[in-house]
């Protein structure tokens, strides 16, 4: 019975999203699979801030304000020192960074606010966001950098025999999503076989059993905190190769609230899977949803997108608080 | 300390239920207003009145708003900017239309228009809680942030909002002396709704659903009258402050002028003054309007150079390492911190 609502929530809306534009005929089948293929791709670099995310409120917890910051840091960081260096020295250099941050924020922020409700938690990563914005900023500067990942500009034309004038793919997109896919693997294989993941799964799990059975939280934390600076790392770098790297990083970061709404917050295929479907329920919206709304109440342009997945999210939330993968939660008294 | 306040005895219930039970605190807050009143007004420059008291007033009167959401009632919101935004908009759209409304009439109607949209906004909360709400309210933030800059019925198709200035009984609010008469007047008022609002029935069924909201509801306290009444009360608070920034401070305001950073600041301001307290809001508010323009001094002071970029990186630091030092140390901020400074003076030289 539970399992069966988010499935047909999730069928509803890719029935709504995705099939509508094209029954109606709004456009060319092949510009509607590019479309598609965008709002994917757009998902794919939420999904990996999202993931950063639910590593660290499944770990902690805490729900991290700061993520989107930290993409934006790693992201100048890297930016920065590939400026001086070849770029695999720079994102070396940038993974101790993010350790070395992961260390600070357990010790100065976690430790003394641990019991504290997540509310406070969630304030206390306020504070660390802004910290991250302005120091990142005083020590990396404010301007827009480039980050060259040797990758060619040029889109490359697919299914052109399938579709009329074809689909175009750029191939920083691909290269996004081998990434996205790889790292999502590791990140599998090293919570299902290590003896590390299985004490980040047991803290997850419960934090006092795992502490009672001898796992050091504080450890724990950094940890995972470090391996979500390392996934902010790789979101950031997708991203800063892909728009550049500028302080509006951290905003369209902050998109990862929606989508770990909508996956679950403790859910690795959640955020996955709300990725996607954000990011291509975003893109759908603005180009089909988007004209017809702007015509209808005489708008001043579209832009859609930039609230329809907090409002998505919130609709969600009346139906399924839990989102898609999550726990349900049975409040005790 | 300086006077002692033994020997003041209550005899009824009027008495011991006033704001300022103390004699010596009833004559030191009114000394202060006449002080803000008459001394004020004759003796700051133009300059200190517009980057200093003129914001402060009004955020005072916004982050007492939010601190009766989050402080009071428990309810996170990232998105009370919006809930200004809606004010100042709907605030210019009743004077562009009606214009024979006085302006008094003008504020509380956007205060209502504001508190409609917070409820709206605050229907999650009945489902919801903590962190998931923090999502919903950045929902309305986005919402309303493209809704003010896309639909141009809002602005009169203008680019931007710019109301006439404020007219009060033939009397133009335009220098800066009179707009601070005005706002201090206008915060006095609802200060004092505030404070007796917290105090009453419905401030105390928001206290007891910010403590434990399955208790409360045992005790009778219902959740959706509670939540929402918070939600409403709070975002009229927020609309009101955001009208009269609109109109009195900003003057013109673009549509980017209630982005999510204002609603992060309000935050800062409540967690900084301290959450749960009516003077914690003014002590936020002070604290986030002066720091910016202490750090732009104090470099210049002490010799050195600092760019305007780097002074407003460094104060963004700052105001992170506070909330995380001030939610680690003192989670009541600087109003516990106050209040303790007085219980210790009250005693002094004693040690109890």
């Amino acid at each position: 019975m539970t399992s069966k609502i988010p499935v047909a929530i999730l069928g509803a809306f890719l029935a709504a999203g995705l099939v509508a534009p094209l029954a109606t005929g709004v456009s060319a089948p092949g510009f509607w699979f590019e479309v598609l293929l965008g709002g994917l791709m757009a998902g794919v670099l939420y999904s990996l801030v999202a993931l950063g995310f639910v590593l660290i409120f499944k770990a902690s917890g805490v729900f991290n304000f700061a993520q989107g910051s930290m993409v934006l840091f790693a992201a100048l960081a890297v930016a920065r020192l590939a400026e001086r260096m070849p770029l695999w020295a720079a994102l070396i250099c940038a993974v101790a960074i993010m350790v070395v941050l992961a260390f600070v924020v357990e010790r100065l922020v976690l430790r003394p606010l641990v019991n504290q409700d997540a509310v406070a938690l969630l304030m206390a990563t306020l504070g660390v966001t802004y910290f991250l914005d302005g120091f990142g900023q005083t020590i990396w500067g404010s301007d827009i950098y480039e980050i060259n990942l040797g990758i060619k500009r040029e889109p490359v034309m697919v299914l052109d025999n399938v579709f009329q004038g074809g689909v175009l793919i750029n191939r920083d997109d691909v290269a996004a999503t081998v990434v996205a896919v790889i790292l999502v693997g590791a990140l599998a294989l090293f919570f299902q076989k290590t003896k590390t993941g299985r004490a980040l799964r047991a803290v997850a799990d419960d934090h006092q059993a795992a502490q009672s059975i001898g796992i050091p939280l504080n450890r724990i934390w950094v940890i995972v905190w470090s391996i979500a600076g390392v996934v902010a790392i790789v979101g950031g770098v997708i991203w800063g190769g892909k728009l550049g790297v500028q302080f509006s990083i951290s905003q369209v970061a902050l998109k990862a609230l929606p989508v770990v709404i909508l996956g679950g917050f403790t859910s690795v295929p959640g955020a996955i899977v709300g990725g996607l479907i954000i990011g291509v329920g975003e893109k759908m919206a603005e180009v089909f949803l988007g004209p017809p709304l702007v015509k209808a109440l005489d708008l001043a342009g579209g832009g859609i997108e930039n609230w329809f997945a907090y409002v998505l999210a919130m609709l969600f939330l009346f139906v399924r608080p839990e989102g898609l993968f999550g726990e349900r939660r049975i409040d005790r008294v | 300390m300086f006077f002692r306040e033994n020997g003041q005895f209550k005899s009824t219930y009027r008495a011991d239920q006033q704001l300022l039970p103390i004699l010596q605190d009833r004559v030191f807050m009114a000394g202060l207003v006449a002080f803000a009143f008459l001394v004020v007004p004759f003796v700051a420059s133009d300059y200190l009145f517009l980057s200093l008291v003129i914001p402060f007033l009004i955020l005072t009167l916004a982050a007492i708003g939010l601190n009766l959401l989050v402080g009071y009632c428990g309810q996170i919101s990232i998105g009370h900017a919006a809930f200004m935004g809606v004010g100042a908009y709907a605030a210019y759209n009743l004077v562009l239309r009606l214009p024979f409304l006085n302006f008094l009439v003008v504020l509380v109607l956007a205060g209502f228009v504001a508190a409609a949209v917070g409820m709206l906004f605050g229907i999650p909360s009945l489902r919801i809680k903590g962190l998931y709400l923090g999502v919903a309210t950045l929902a309305a933030q986005f919402f309303l942030d493209w809704v003010f800059a896309r639909v141009k019925w809002l602005t009169n198709y203008a680019p931007s909002a710019s109301p006439p200035p404020v007219e009060l009984f033939g009397w133009t609010v335009d220098t800066p002396v009179r707009k601070y008469l005005f706002l201090l007047s206008v915060l006095l008022v609802f200060t004092l709704l505030a404070k007796n609002l917290v105090r009453g029935h419905i401030g105390r069924a928001w206290m007891a659903t910010r403590d434990m909201d399955v208790a409360a509801e045992v005790i009778g306290i219902r959740p959706i009258y509670a939540k929402l009444t918070a939600f409403g009360v709070s975002s009229f608070f927020c609309g009101v402050a955001g009208a009269l920034w609109g109109f009195v401070h900003l003057g013109a305001w673009e549509p980017l002028a209630f982005d999510l950073n204002l609603s992060l600041s309000l935050l800062f301001m409540i967690i900084i003054g301290g959450m749960g307290s009516i003077l914690g809001a003014y002590f936020g508010a002070a604290f986030f309007v002066v720091l910016p323009i202490l750090l732009n001094r104090i470099p210049g002071m002490l010799g050195f150079e600092m760019s305007t970029a780097t002074a407003s990186h460094l104060e963004v630091m700052i105001f992170g390492v506070l909330i995380v030092l001030f939610l680690a140390l003192e989670p009541h901020g600087l109003a516990r911190l106050w209040a303790i400074g007085k219980q210790k003076l009250r005693l002094w030289p004693f040690p109890y």
